[in-house]
């Protein structure tokens, strides 16, 4: 199909498109009239039941952490699919920037760059970190402070080098802390099957005040688990795409 | 009624989506489907909303006060997680693409399969 071709066809489908979006959108409540019910109640039970107040991380983490689970190991097979796509394939071998480009020296990273993500680092550790532990309290839980955990190591890679990023996260490492965040979030839902309760039942005492560390019971937990989860999959994912820089198909291979 | 951001909603997709359909590099196109993607969150937040209420965390709040529904935000969430994975994927799967054929534009990569 040659690109005009394709366009024609895409704007005569986005015509319709279009005329089916306006249609279902009179349906819609207008902006700012949710209806309920289904939110409403849970904003009303869920501090009761759980004592977490932060009620968007009781529904991904109690309500519906079944299907969490199911999101979870999303991620957990896409980190695996990337690391199959870009095994070394017959014919590739290492080789660095520098025996592509002879005679011309990589440019050295600038003080400026090393400096901010040296300043950062830390923080970094312990923003991530804080949001990983506090999903009953306010907003946060283990998806968001995995992803600004990870944010850490690729700061380290910013400020130095490929080398020392491998370093401070060995791919066993992470390939263990992945498997731990993966399988302890299966594991908490399983503990509640010998109480003859349902997969995922929240069997940890749930705390008095509500939102405080100590409360929520598996949602706390679970969303610790996660949070190891999902900083191992980013760095699994980041320094698979990195590593390909290193990598180049030999030469008639 | 308002409906500015289901209108914002409808042009990010158009925009996405012809950006997927024009595109001449397989980066760029995984880009305009992440825009693609991108209508979804504010569509889930928009159908949410409760004119006047506030975030659903009640750490700091009375349980009664009247908050936006908590729903469509986990929603949200899982959304970007498997943006995430998607993008993360077909990333591997356009380095690849590079490797074996020499090329990212979707156009020559449409001949090689022949």
């Amino acid at each position: 199909m040659t690109p005009s071709a394709r366009r024609w066809a895409f704007l005569i489908a986005g015509a319709g498109l279009v005329a089916f979006y306006l249609w279902g959108l009179t349906g819609l409540p207008g902006f700012g009239d949710y209806p309920g019910p289904y939110g409403f109640i849970l904003n009303q039970v869920a501090v009761g039941q759980t004592k977490a107040t932060a009620v968007v991380s009781a529904i991904n983490f109690e309500y519906r952490g079944f299907d969490t689970v199911g999101e979870e190991f999303i991620l957990f097979v896409a980190a695996a699919g990337v690391s199959v796509v870009l095994r070394h394939l017959r014919g590739e071998r290492d080789r660095s920037a520098m025996d592509e480009a002879l005679g011309r020296g990589a440019a050295p990273t600038s003080d400026a760059v090393r400096m901010v993500a040296l300043v950062f680092t830390g923080p970094t550790v312990v923003i991530g970190w804080y949001l990983a532990t506090h999903a009953q309290t306010s907003p946060s839980g283990g998806f968001q402070g995995g992803v600004v955990l990870a944010t850490a190591f690729i700061l380290i890679y910013l400020s130095g080098q490929f080398l020392m990023f491998k370093r401070v996260s060995p791919v066993a490492l992470a390939d263990a802390a992945e498997a731990v965040g993966a399988g302890g979030f299966a594991l908490v839902g399983l503990s509640a099957l010998p109480l003859s309760m349902p997969y995922l039942s929240n069997v940890l005492p749930l705390g008095h005040t509500p939102g405080a560390i100590d409360s929520s019971g598996t949602i706390a937990l679970i969303s610790l688990f996660v949070g190891v989860e999902v900083a191992a999959a980013f760095v699994l994912i980041v320094g698979e795409l990195l590593e390909q820089t290193l990598l180049v198909r030999q030469e008639g291979g | 009624m308002h409906i500015l951001p289901f209108v914002v909603v409808a042009w990010i997709l158009a925009v996405g989506l012809y950006g997927v359909v024009t595109s001449r590099h397989l980066v760029h196109q995984i880009v305009c489907l992440i825009v693609v993607q991108s209508s979804t969150y504010v569509l889930l937040l928009a159908v949410g909303y409760v004119t006047g209420a506030v975030a659903p965390y009640f750490y700091d709040i009375p349980v009664h006060t009247p908050a936006v529904d908590p729903v469509v935000q986990a929603l949200a969430l899982t959304d970007v997680v498997v943006e995430a994975a998607v993008t993360a994927l077909l990333l591997a799967f356009a380095i690849q693409a590079h490797k074996r054929f020499g090329t990212l534009d979707p156009q020559e990569l449409a001949d090689f399969k022949g």
